[in-house]
């Protein structure tokens, strides 16, 4: 026992002897530690101060020009964009008359944005342009700090207007080519020439629809769309009234166009005046055949979808632009057992018609339906002229496929229009 | 000269329009502007016309004592309230403020009457969608049936179920990459047709109105 006590008598010392050193390196290394993340932070507080005040690169390859095929007063600035983009808060747009004094700012231009527009100019001065990729920092006072480079531009910039738009050259070579051939088909109609036109089922069937409201003693509808008169839509529409007012004259039908346009009102209203006239029944015309509904597309809707309920019309026409509101009435004419005759060249409505209506003029129809109602040979040769723009059309875009396709020839760049 | 007059306007303004398409320079380039602007201003007195003109007709319903004379009277009724309300606040609001500020009675009839109306109208049209989707989807002859399958494949790609259905077997959205190609490709080229014939349609329409062959517009024959 006694041997074991002096045995822990002699390790206490020991211990106490480690332990003390073990403190001191370990207080050491503390203060070391301590020391180094000062160091460390004073540092960091340095490079951070030291890159505040460092603005970002500047802009490469700044260069300004007049905007092409435009009616003056713009000036493209475009730039490469600065190696600090990421930084970079803004491109700030600057813009002087002179090359050394004056600019003030005109605009910025967000982060990873390499151009600019710049609208305010006058045409015939010269001007000169400064981009500056600016960043902001925020002090420790809460106020934010910005630096900035720039790059000018060397060589004064004058905007003008152009006379032609080179970009639309190819379109402008395919509507006179087009054009001419529709004269030259409306000449040969007018020479006496006889001039085929194919079929088109829904417009033969106006006949048809407009006898058989007459057999059953109702009205018919004719609906032109709810554009105004600036739309050609509903001019189209308005020349098939003029067709469709002559027939319901003639076979002493009423015809109601309820319209929700001012415009359209006065017009089909002028319009239907003048088909009864035509057709020796002017007496028969009544002025509130054409009336107005409201400009609201879906109280027009309603409107009309009250009176097709409750008069139960025979035949329904819809022709000229329409919007969501087509099928809402093309299913409600449909369910009140009325024959409905549509055109529209609005594309995504035309699969409404094709399922509602028992005809559709579909797009281009709708253009040709007056002239082939007319039966009148200027009318029925442009129609023929059309037709040629059609073929040109084909066989553009067959010798386009091929030539895409087996070469590497990019045509497709000389027709895009902007 | 009734005649010549609105066909004069109508040749110039056509021309106009077309050479101002390719010349951007001073007047041309401005033309559609300076143009858009009169059609606003015509617009704007013309609304009374159509204002006037639904007056008109309901009142001559209710004296006539026409099927529809509740209709009528309940328009006239509204348009005459709505337009009282209107000048109410307008009045009342003080210099500053419109009748159209959001917390005004007219702004309460915006929000609560015809807001919800409109939406009405438009949410039935889902149920005329889905009828007329049952009348054009029947396989009656080659074209429907097409037009069925089309259709099968381009709603089975729209919706995650089919997607679902596929799970066990695949990972690959195959109904989705389906109809992605139907809309891609097939569809982009009939629609293309169509609106080149529409370019078309347009472009001869615009013609014979030009040269004065088509006049139907301005109230006469052709």
């Amino acid at each position: 026992m006694a041997q074991k006590n002096s045995k822990r008598i002699s390790i206490v010392p020991f211990v106490i002897v480690i332990s003390f050193f073990s403190l001191i390196i370990f207080s050491q290394s503390i203060q070391a530690q301590t020391e180094q993340e000062v160091f460390d932070s004073v540092q960091a507080l340095i490079r951070q101060a030291e890159a505040a005040d460092i603005p970002p690169a500047p802009v490469m390859k700044l260069q300004a020009v007049d905007n092409p095929n435009d009616k003056g007063g713009a000036i493209i600035v475009s730039w490469d964009l600065s190696v600090d983009d990421a930084e970079v808060k803004a491109y700030q747009i600057v813009r002087s008359e002179s090359k050394d004094a004056g600019f003030e700012l005109i605009g910025e231009a967000v982060r990873g944005n390499n151009t600019f527009v710049d609208n305010k100019v006058e045409d015939g001065k010269s001007y000169f342009y400064r981009v500056l990729s600016m960043k902001t920092t925020l002090e420790a006072d809460n106020t934010v700090r910005a630096v900035s480079s720039l790059q000018a531009t060397v060589e004064p910039v004058v905007s003008s207007a152009q006379w032609f738009y080179m970009t639309r050259a190819s379109c402008l070579f395919f509507v006179l080519l087009i054009s001419c051939a529709i004269i030259f088909y409306i000449n040969k109609a007018k020479s006496g020439a006889d001039i085929y036109v194919r079929k088109i089922a829904g417009i033969d069937a106006v006949d048809e629809a407009v006898g058989r409201a007459t057999e059953m003693g109702r009205k018919i509808f004719f609906i032109p769309g709810i554009q105004d008169m600036n739309d050609v839509q509903t001019i189209a529409g308005i020349a098939i009234l003029g067709r469709v007012g002559q027939l319901a004259a003639q076979y002493e039908t009423w015809l109601e166009v309820p319209v929700s346009k001012s415009l359209v009102m006065v017009t089909a209203r002028e319009t239907l005046k003048e088909a009864y006239t035509q057709v020796g029944r002017p007496d028969a015309f009544n002025q509130n055949q054409v009336h107005y509904l409201t400009d609201d597309q879906f109280g027009y809707a309603a409107a009309i979808d009250g009176m097709v309920v409750r008069e139960k019309p025979a035949t329904i026409f819809y022709m000229g632009a329409f919007f969501a509101e087509s099928l809402i009435l093309a299913e409600t004419g449909n369910a009140a057992g009325a024959i409905q005759i549509a055109g529209t060249a609005m594309p995504s409505q035309l699969p409404f018609f094709v399922a509602s209506c028992d005809y559709t003029l579909l797009g281009e129809e709708l253009f040709a339906a007056s002239a082939y109602l007319s039966k009148e040979p200027r009318q029925l040769g442009s129609l023929k002229g059309q037709d040629f723009g059609k073929i040109i059309f084909m066989a553009a875009i067959i010798i386009g496929v091929i030539i895409e396709t087996f070469t590497n020839y990019n045509v497709s760049q000389y027709f895009k229009v902007k | 000269m009734r005649r010549e007059i609105p066909l004069i306007i109508t040749t110039v303004a056509g021309l106009v329009f077309a050479v101002s398409y390719f010349i951007p320079h001073w007047p041309f380039g401005e033309a559609e502007s300076i143009f858009g602007d009169w059609v606003a201003i015509i617009q704007a007195f013309a609304i009374w016309l159509g204002a006037l003109n639904l007056v008109k007709v309901s009142l001559e319903k209710i004296y006539r004592k026409k099927e529809d004379a509740l209709y009528a009277g309940i328009i006239i009724v509204c348009l005459l309230l709505t337009i009282a309300v209107g000048f109410y606040d307008g009045f009342t609001g003080g210099p500053q403020s419109s009748f159209r500020d959001t917390g005004t009675s007219f702004d309460w009839i915006y929000r609560f009457v015809y807001t919800p109306l409109t939406s009405t109208m438009f949410a039935m049209l889902a149920f005329f969608v889905a009828s007329a989707s049952y009348r054009a989807f029947r396989a009656r002859n080659f074209e429907a049936t097409l037009l069925l399958i089309a259709g099968f494949f381009v709603m089975g790609g729209r919706v995650p179920l089919f997607h679902l259905l596929l799970k066990p077997f695949t990972d690959v959205p195959y109904f989705s990459e389906f109809a992605g190609w139907i809309m891609a490709y097939p569809l982009t080229a009939g629609m293309t047709a169509i609106m080149i014939g529409i370019a078309l349609g347009i472009m001869s329409s615009s013609l014979r109105i030009i040269l004065g062959i088509e006049r139907s517009h301005i109230g006469g024959g052709a």
